[in-house]
């Protein structure tokens, strides 16, 4: 059986549970509400089929958003981690802070975000950056440290320099760890652009939700999950065949 | 000063070039409270291999570390070459840690050819040289080969010539077989004791292998238990004899053995 058949078994178990209890009118008898408010699977798929060149242009919004996101969240967390790494000073200072920083709502400097920089990509950018650059930093850190003192002592008794001991043997030593904490970043920066845009957006999915939220489009609501959970995992499958390709070795 | 022994021929044109003796006067090492070494005396000509046996944590491999410049001692005075500078010492001495530490991203001929390429060599010309190696030590073939994909023992040959491609007069090593089986770890001995008739160096080499010590080296000191002391020092006994199952079970050899064995259970106490 394939990896992949299980979960999709308990998927369809669970989407006909919902089917049945949305069509047999039980789920909204349950809740007290009308049915329009209580969509089953079937009338998201409709939804999905029907918006779908809407969906797709928000998708794209959002896409870039995250893209942009988790590219400046690899350049920020892995440049601090390696900073962190060479100077002990560093690290002593910074990182109290970077943990700190992390128990700061996101839905609190978005808005703020949003003052400072505008409604365009910026604040997108930087919101979902700072959500994702957190798994990143610790994961490229603790890579660093993972490297044997006995492999420094060899690399130093072989002439290397500072540069050379990083190039050849700390760098390959982090990169599976990088890999880890960008899985995490993937899998959490959909939920930073949707908070960026409900703070100040006029595309993305995240303000398609928000818009129909206020319009009760609740089956449209679903489809547009459907697709951030579809661009999340897409996401997630190319960071995997990436780590496949460099991290061969493993 | 110990009495000079005579030394084998072959190795005689190798002192002449290489400059590679060591020199330790009263050298002792603490760790904070804890003194691991207590003034250890030791002077090895170049080009001769010296074994350092002893019980587990007696600072054998502290001792290796402050010969390579990889630490300062405490007190007295170390000198490789006549240099007692730390980056000196470092810039003279090869070091091969305990486990073969291969670099897993790398191909079996580019982990021997490490030293190299940090000296500046262009990749080619590095692996040309390190290739040269793998055909003389029996691992021709295995150039391509991923680290994993090596036995053990093929494993401590490339992590060897990684180290004696350096080009250093002084080879350091850490226990190098003691992860192998016993077979493994005799062939080994022979080819290690192969490699140095064909490119001699001074060599420490620590080991808690008795016999192994004895086979390989032209002296060996025996360290007592923390804090590590010189508690005696055997002469050679068999100096890498091409049939080393001839050579170990010598009356002569056995007797050594058991001397130093003698020397070791003192210390131990």
């Amino acid at each position: 059986m394939k990896r992949w058949a299980l979960p999709a078994l308990l998927l369809a178990a669970l989407l006909s549970l919902w089917q049945i209890a949305a069509s047999t009118g039980a789920l909204e008898n349950a809740l007290n509400l009308q049915s329009f408010l209580v969509p089953s699977p079937a009338e998201v798929a409709e939804s999905l089929w029907d918006n779908r060149s809407l969906l797709a242009e928000n998708a794209w919004v959002t896409l870039r958003e995250m893209f942009f996101g988790i590219l400046a969240a690899i350049i920020v967390g892995v440049g601090f981690a390696v900073l962190m790494h060479r100077w002990r000073v560093m690290r002593d200072a910074a990182y109290p802070l970077i943990v700190a920083s992390q128990t700061i709502p996101i839905v609190v400097i978005s808005p703020i975000l949003v003052t400072w920089f505008g409604y365009g990509i910026t604040p997108k950018v930087v919101i979902i950056a700072l959500v994702c650059f957190f798994p990143l930093t610790i994961n490229a850190l603790d890579g660093l440290r993972a490297v044997e003192p006995e492999a420094v002592k060899m690399m130093r008794s072989l002439d290397a320099s500072r540069w050379q001991l990083f190039r050849r043997v700390e760098a390959p030593t982090a990169l599976p760890h990088v890999f880890t904490g960008a899985k995490i970043a993937v899998v959490i920066a959909p939920i930073g652009a949707v908070f960026a845009e409900w703070a100040g957006s006029s595309a993305g999915l995240g303000h398609l939700i928000q818009s129909d939220t206020a319009n009760f489009e609740v089956a449209r609501q679903f489809a547009t999950v459907a697709v951030l959970s579809g661009m999340a995992l897409a996401l997630m499958g190319l960071t995997v065949l990436a780590e496949r390709r460099v991290v061969g070795w493993r | 000063m110990k009495p000079q022994i005579a030394e084998p021929d072959q190795i005689s044109s190798a002192r002449e070039q290489s400059g590679g003796e060591l020199s330790l006067r009263g050298v002792s090492h603490s760790y904070g409270e804890l003194v691991s070494l207590d003034r250890i005396d030791l002077e090895v000509s170049a080009g001769r291999v010296v074994g350092l046996v002893g019980p587990s944590g007696c600072g054998k491999s502290t001792l290796l570390e402050l010969i390579c410049g990889l630490r300062e001692p405490s007190g007295g005075a170390i000198s490789v070459a006549g240099s007692s500078d730390a980056r000196e010492r470092l810039a003279r001495c090869a070091y091969m840690p305990q486990r073969d530490l291969l670099l897993p991203w790398y191909s079996a001929i580019d982990n021997a050819a490490l030293a190299l390429r940090n000296q500046g060599m262009r990749r080619e010309a590095a692996r040309t040289a390190a290739r040269d190696l793998f055909e003389r030590f029996g691992l021709g073939g295995f150039e391509t080969s991923r680290p994993a994909e090596l036995s053990g023992g093929m494993r401590q040959r490339v992590a060897f010539l990684r180290t004696l491609i350096a080009g250093k007069p002084v080879l350091a090593l850490d226990e190098p077989f003691a992860a192998l089986d016993a077979i493994t770890r005799a062939e080994m001995q022979e080819w290690l004791a192969t490699a140095l008739r064909t490119d001699p160096r001074t060599v420490v080499l620590v080991t808690h292998d008795v016999e192994e010590a004895l086979y390989l080296c032209d002296r060996v000191a025996v360290l007592s238990s923390r804090p590590g002391r010189i508690v005696a020092e055997l002469g050679a006994a068999a100096r890498r004899a091409e049939d080393r199952d001839a050579a170990v079970t010598d009356p002569a050899f056995v007797a050594a053995r058991e001397e130093a064995l003698r020397a070791l259970r003192e210390g131990s106490r």
